[in-house]
């Protein structure tokens, strides 16, 4: 009958498309590790993406082993109590319940709740008790519609959507505290290889860790839906030796360089709406609401990664934001080509 | 179509089962209970947390003559059905009314306070967290009550018509559950808002 | 109470005019009639809940793709989730639970059918508010915006600084209308259960699906409320000044965020509570077997119940609780796992030993127990809170919970719809056509939410119009594409069998799969009485009772 048939084939497809399924997750596991996937959760390179990923594996152990031995019983009970083609037309057994086995299959189940939650709260405790020690770098993220601004209160240094640590020695660990801030919206600090995720909500400030162990750029985005152009709060961490970091933090302490000559470029950048957003120290300009740009060209991406840091993209960026992240909240400036030409230029003398 | 069902035993019915209108109205109270449950906490949580004043302190006076009078009314609707179920109409017209005077005493006491607050102390609903929560909870607990007055009004116009009856008093037994939530309400509200939060 | 009219419409004949047959069904309060209201309502919003994802995943197809801008993409995982979950889900459970209920009880109709009905309107209004919006909500930037605020709608993104125009209100007022609805339903559903069963028919004789969808109804009233009065709270912002989620004020984002999960987590169990129900039903009947451990059942659905309201920040573990909240969030997150899990064992004890059909229903159950199990698990997954930190928020949460819903939810309802249909309509469905719905489903539902698994492993967050290539995501997301359409497809067969069926269908008698419960002792369709004469029940399984005098269940249970 083509009950009979259907039930082997449903067992035989759903066991097929699972154990497809497993494969490729272990597959891809293993081989969209860096640099195929820059955001492989399990290819942690900071203490607390470890201790997660240590727990995770256990705990998708436990739930791997619990799925085979349930799915094969499923799959055992659907092929072997079908109905017969030969059937003879009668009920069988009308079994209405057992206790021992209700006790068995309660007491079980709980005594594997009790192992995964003891072993979560110990990483629980591991990573949001940790308290910054002495040298740890402290950075204050505060999250926009849709950029990143990083301040370096200890070290007197604000920037935007790149932020730079140093590497931390293991045996000598150099963490970096971020506390993280919102000035609008919800937003979150993804960076998987880093540290599992942490909100950025307004008025209500939160704290997170990173000890990064290899030098490198470490990519993320912005995890929590915060507008129009929340897709591209792009994350861009890179760790550096720690002479370099501190390398990085010197230039960026100095004021915008100055020439002797106002650029025609400095002046429309002055005079326009320009300075009611952006910073640049050392000159007039220190709006807030967008990011600062003293060191714009010390930055490899704009527009929170959607884009290069190229003379075109930044040209285009200044005449029509839409075309790189529609939705962002820089206006077009309306600018003539020459004036276009000119702030450009200037721009690219922020390094 | 012909019915090919199954004939079942008919057997005399012996099982008590609760009665719907009784049940129907607990289970209105346990919904409207849990919102506002979540507007005391909204309240609870708040307290304190104002950037501005005017603070609960400053401007809040307990209105203890009309919640007297509103906590009487769940008297006087107790005596009213009490009173139908008895089969005294007339009775049951007096107190009820009193019922619904009592309520609206009570609102006229909040119309008056609110008042006072809005014009004299500058505390609105848009002035600080305090005046969101406060005008909130105690603007829902207020529309609970002109709802059950409206309610009360119309089934005394039923009563002063006399279309009321005796065997009616387990209907007007159901809505006056409703009105003795509404009293529990203000407890909380009151304890909340003039004790608590002070 | 039984509806005095003995003018009841005639059926079938040509004098019977179009006009006074819409009437009849506008003004009905025949707790069948609103069922299958409320279930064709469900139907149609099934097909533009699903439009909108096909249109999100065409979007998602590619990096890059700019098939659709990013106001439109998020109004369109807005849309999709609120639609679905208010009126698609919620509005089809609520058909199949004021269809059955009265039947399987032995009464004539629900306890309040004038409430009945006008929760039903309320909650067809809330939907036809909601899309209104996209014609109706003027804001600064022009003509019809629907709300792209998401289906949960934080705090401040919802305030009028940063929500301009009016579409976030169509969405505050929609759900504010039809959790009306929801509520008068669970007031009908509770009130029913509880008053008006038949004679003998005592709370531990009732079916498991009156048990189940009496959980859901309670849990409606604790969970819908605490949303009606975030809702309020929202409006009261946004046109009163408001401060509730104000942070510039001294608000507070966070309570938004617990407020709505309050609601949020329950009632993700509202929704699967009666998939279980049809489970629970359907599952013996085609095992040939009573349910396994009835009272274990009912007693692990109260634990859910109980539960579920405990539960709610598990939504919340990358906000920034206290190490002790997130734990105590995790642990019961874990507990509610051990009666979801001793359920899926009863089903497994029921099936063993039985003789399985595998008729479309059973198909659908099937698959159902499978892909339930795996929901769960990632699940239990989801409630370790350091793995959430990576998998929150991510493909891996819109993978897990579209598992649950679309694979065990929805093919459970598939399942209910195949088994009752004979009884909603008098007619058998196409047995060919069942079958066939169900593996293109199967195939896309697979294809689509297997491989969703993987982005969010591999770091890919939710609610992003498109995502950078070079970060492992691109292969993933096409195969997760290609299976909608077979998904669609799908639907597509089922909608054609039950048009086809319903007109030329084979005449399907009351009983056309030999099952035990009241509703199949009655004509196909029920006449609007229901039963000539109130049943007296002395077992769970009445009609077994009279097929079986020998060994009636009432001597055994």
């Amino acid at each position: 009958m083509r009950g009979g048939k259907n039930s082997n084939t449903v067992g035989v497809l759903q066991t097929f498309v699972f154990v497809l399924s497993s494969a490729v997750i272990a597959v891809a596991a293993k081989t969209t590790a860096p640099p195929l996937s820059p955001t492989n959760i399990f290819a942690p390179a900071s203490t607390p993406a470890e201790s997660i990923f240590g727990l995770s594996i256990f705990v998708l152990a436990v739930t791997a082993a619990i799925f085979v031995v349930v799915f094969t019983l499923l799959a055992y009970s659907v092929v072997k109590f079908r109905k017969r083609k030969n059937d003879d037309g009668r009920e069988p057994p009308q079994v209405y319940g057992s206790n021992q086995v209700e006790v068995a299959w309660t007491v079980i189940p709980i005594l594997i709740v009790v192992a995964l939650f003891m072993a979560t709260a110990r990483v629980i405790a591991d990573i949001q008790k940790a308290s910054p020690p002495a040298n740890a770098i402290e950075v204050v993220a505060i999250g926009h519609q849709f950029w990143w601004e990083y301040r370096y209160p200890g070290l007197h240094v604000v920037t935007a959507n790149e932020l730079h640590v140093p590497v931390s020695d293991p045996q000598h660990p150099t963490p970096t505290f971020i506390k993280l801030l919102s000035a609008d919206t919800d937003h979150s600090f993804w960076v998987p290889r880093l540290a599992g995720k942490t909100d950025l909500i307004p008025n209500h400030p939160n704290h997170m860790w990173i000890d990064p162990h290899e030098t490198g750029l470490y990519l993320g985005q912005c995890a929590q839906y915060c507008g129009t152009q929340h897709a591209k709060m792009l994350l861009r961490v890179y760790v550096q030796p720690r002479d370099e970091f501190d390398r990085w933090i010197q230039q960026q302490r100095e004021p915008a360089s100055t020439s002797d000559v106002v650029s025609e470029g400095q002046r429309v950048f002055q005079t326009t709406a320009c300075i009611n957003c952006h910073a640049v120290a050392g000159t007039v300009a220190n709006g807030r609401f967008g990011p600062d740009l003293t060191h714009l060209m010390s930055r490899e991406t704009i527009a929170a990664g959607a884009a290069l840091n190229t003379p075109e993209n930044l040209r285009l960026w200044i005449q029509k934001p839409d075309a790189i992240k529609p939705g962002s909240l820089m206006p077009a400036m309306e600018l003539a080509d020459h004036e276009l030409d000119a702030v450009t230029a200037y721009l690219e003398t922020l390094r | 179509m012909n019915a090919t069902y199954i004939p079942m035993e008919q057997q005399p019915v012996t099982a008590q089962l609760p009665s719907r209108g009784r049940v129907g109205m607990f289970v209105l109270i346990a919904a409207e209970s849990a919102v506002f449950t979540i507007f005391v906490v909204a309240y609870i949580f708040y307290i304190g947390k104002s950037l501005t004043g005017p603070t609960p302190q400053d401007v809040l006076a307990a209105p203890i003559f009309y919640s007297i009078c509103l906590l009487s009314s769940s008297v006087t609707i107790h005596l009213a059905v009490k009173a139908l179920r008895l089969g005294n109409v007339s009775t049951f017209s007096r107190w009820w009314f009193a019922t619904i005077a009592l309520g609206g005493i009570f609102l006229y006491g909040t119309a008056t306070e609110w008042h006072r607050l809005i014009y004299t102390e500058g505390l609105s609903i848009s002035t600080n967290l305090f005046g969101t929560t406060y005008y909130s909870l105690v603007g829902l607990h207020g529309s609970h009550v002109v709802v059950g007055i409206l309610c009360l009004t119309l089934v005394l116009g039923f009563a002063l018509t006399g279309r009321v009856k005796q065997e009616h008093a387990y209907r007007v037994d159901v809505l006056s559950l409703y009105w003795h939530f509404v009293d529990a309400v203000w407890v909380v509200v009151f304890t909340v808002v003039y004790i608590l939060g002070r | 109470m039984s509806t005095d009219s003995i003018t009841w419409p005639q059926t079938g004949t040509a004098a019977h005019p179009f006009v006074d047959r819409l009437h009849e069904w506008v003004t009905t309060v025949d707790h069948k009639r609103l069922g299958i209201l409320y279930i064709i309502y469900a139907l149609v919003f099934l097909l533009i809940a699903g439009i909108e994802a096909i249109v999100i995943r065409i979007q998602l197809i590619r990096p890059h793709n700019d098939f659709v801008s990013p106001q439109v993409f998020n109004r369109m995982f807005t849309m999709h989730g609120t639609t679905m979950i208010f009126f698609v889900v919620m509005p089809v459970l609520f058909g199949f639970a004021n269809y059955l209920i009265p039947l399987m009880i032995g009464a004539r109709d629900m306890a309040f059918p004038r409430l009945n009905a006008f929760s039903f309107w309320m909650t067809a209004f809330g939907g036809l508010l909601l899309y209104f919006s996209l014609v109706g909500a003027n804001g600064l930037y022009g003509a019809g915006n629907a709300p792209d605020v998401g289906w949960f709608a934080y705090a401040p993104l919802t305030s009028p600084t940063f929500s301009v125009g009016h579409s976030t209100d169509f969405w505050t007022l929609a759900l504010l209308v039809s959790g009306f609805g929801s509520i008068g339903t669970a007031i009908n559903i509770l009130a029913t259960v509880l008053c008006m069963r038949c004679p003998g028919m005592t709370l531990a004789k009732m079916p498991l699906f009156a048990w189940l969808n009496f959980v859901m109804a309670g849990l409606v009233i604790l969970a819908v409320s605490p949303l009606t009065a975030a809702q309020i709270m929202l409006l009261v912002d946004r046109y009163l000044g408001g401060h509730f989620f104000d942070t510039q004020a001294g608000g507070s984002a966070v309570i938004w965020m617990h407020f709505f999960w309050i609601f949020g987590h329950p009632e993700v169990y509202v929704l699967v509570l009666p998939a279980f129900a049809f489970a629970s039903e359907i599952i013996p009947v085609f095992s040939r077997k009573p349910i396994f451990g009835y009272s274990v059942m009912v007693g692990a659905t109260v634990a859910i119940g109980f539960i579920s309201m405990s539960v709610w920040a598990h939504h919340m573990f990358t906000v920034g609780m206290s190490a002790s909240a997130n734990t105590f969030f995790v642990l019961s997150t874990m507990a509610i796992a051990v009666p979801t899990g001793i359920k899926i064992f009863n089903w497994l004890a029921t099936m063993w030993g039985g003789k399985i059909e595998f008729k479309t229903p059973m198909l659908f159950c099937i698959a159902f127990l499978f892909q339930f199990l795996a929901a769960g698990l990632t699940g239990v997954m989801l409630s370790v809170a350091p793995f959430n930190w990576h998998l929150g928020n991510s493909y891996f949460v819109v993978a897990h919970f579209h598992y649950v819903i679309v694979g065990g939810i929805l093919f459970s309802l598939f399942g209910a719809f195949y088994y009752w249909f004979p009884k909603m309509s008098g007619k058998m469905y196409s047995e060919t056509l069942g079958k066939l719905h169900f593996w293109l489903f199967l195939i896309g539902f697979h294809l689509t939410f297997d491989f969703m698994h993987l982005p969010g492993l591999l770091g890919m967050p939710r609610r992003i119009y498109t995502y950078e290539p070079g970060r492992g995501w691109d292969t993933w997301n096409l195969i997760v594409t290609i299976g909608v359409f077979f998904q669609a497809a799908g639907i597509l067969v089922f909608l054609g069998n039950l048009l086809w069926s319903y007109f030329r269908g084979k005449t399907a008698g009351s009983d056309p799969w030999d099952a035990w419960t009241l509703e199949w002792s009655t004509p196909s369709p029920p006449p609007e009485y229901n039963f000539s004469v109130i049943p007296t029940v002395k077992s769970r399984r009445p009609l077994w009772d009279l097929k079986h005098p020998a060994d009636p269940d009432w001597k055994f249970e």
